[in-house]
């Protein structure tokens, strides 16, 4: 059975090594900072005890206020996972970095989550639709869709 | 991280034209198609020279219908029962269940049909050789069903080809499916080959 990580206990190690670029930590998650997500990530990969190597779902919600994109990291070397977190704010063209070159598998999630929420990913190396055709208005899973 | 600056990738032809003809067929497809019911009035029509060469063709062609194999979701696996052992489709002459459909002529469209799929429905439709038949089987098929009201799926698929049977459920037993399949034949014994 994998072992999920404590989110506090990951963000006392992230802090460490980056200081300044948790926003929030509880038992179940760990929230970033937006602009520091792909340092974050890639010290994540990078990290031999915490060695996440796959990234085994990516999704995002919708809070109205700000958009939350939640990546749910899993190492198969420790099987150990970990839920990570960071929001963005702005309903018109909300932007977080990509992580495809951390992870190959964010590149069909990021462009689903792009599809479907209309969060723009900056880095990805082709974002677009993915589910809908192009010509589609909107983005259907946004709550104020309709 | 630069806000102002977008990594959007540039959007191919095959992209745009796939969106173009989505949307074109999405604004042809608001109305639905009227049923095909002109041969309600065929009897009347119909005179005494051909009326037997009408039986022969009508008795050859309800007792040797060839479905097209198309299953878009759960129904699908209704149909597959149906086609197989148990409930036995054979017995109405449709042993095979075609791939190509220039070599079928009744078309099963079993399940919910998006609005990305319906040029898809459309061109396999119009590249069936007349004369053809199309049941539509399960709710969704015949309004959308629960996802009516979606933003990505046909509500109905007589919006984009017309339908002779509609076989509601959800989905319909395979007893369903071969009720509608009776009403064919009893559809097709009513045709002529008398055209205006």
């Amino acid at each position: 059975m994998t072992t999920a990580l404590k989110g506090e206990q990951v963000a006392r190690t992230i802090t460490k090594a980056l200081p300044d670029s948790v926003a929030a930590a509880d038992s179940m998650s760990v929230v970033v900072a937006s602009q520091s997500l792909y340092q974050v990530a890639e010290f994540l990969k990078n990290t031999p005890e915490l060695d996440f190597d796959y990234l085994a779902n990516l999704t995002a919600v919708d809070y109205m206020g700000y958009f939350e994109v939640v990546y749910h990291l899993v190492s198969l070397e420790h099987n150990h996972s970990l839920v990570l977190k960071t929001r963005c704010h702005g309903r018109d063209k909300p932007t977080v970095p990509s992580l495809v070159k951390i992870w190959r598998s964010a590149d069909l999630q990021e462009r689903e989550v792009y599809d479907l929420m209309g969060i723009v990913f900056d880095g990805h190396p082709n974002l677009k639709r993915l589910l809908l055709w192009e010509g589609f208005v909107g983005h259907p899973l946004r709550r104020d869709y309709l | 991280m630069e806000i102002g600056r977008y990594s959007m990738a540039p959007l191919d032809e095959i992209d745009v034209a796939e969106g173009l003809r989505i949307n074109s067929l999405m604004a042809d497809s608001q109305q639905p198609i009227p049923d095909p019911d002109s041969w309600l009035d065929e009897e009347i029509r119909r005179n005494v020279l051909i009326t037997t060469v009408d039986y022969v063709v009508d008795w050859a062609r309800s007792r040797s219908i060839f479905p097209l194999m198309f299953g878009l979701a759960c129904c699908a696996f209704e149909m597959i029962g149906t086609a197989a052992s148990r409930f036995d489709i054979a017995r109405f002459g449709m042993d095979i269940f075609r791939w190509s459909p220039r070599q079928a002529d009744l078309m099963i469209v079993a399940g919910t049909l998006t609005w990305k799929m319906a040029p898809a429905v459309k061109l396999v439709y119009d590249q069936m050789a007349e004369p053809k038949w199309v049941i539509a089987m399960g709710q969704c098929s015949i309004s959308g069903g629960p996802f009516k009201e979606s933003y990505s799926v046909v509500p109905g698929i007589n919006r984009i080809i017309p339908v002779d049977v509609y076989v509601p459920g959800c989905p319909p037993r395979p007893e369903g499916l071969i009720h509608g399949i009776r009403q064919i034949h009893q559809k097709i014994v009513k045709e002529s080959i008398n055209k205006e």
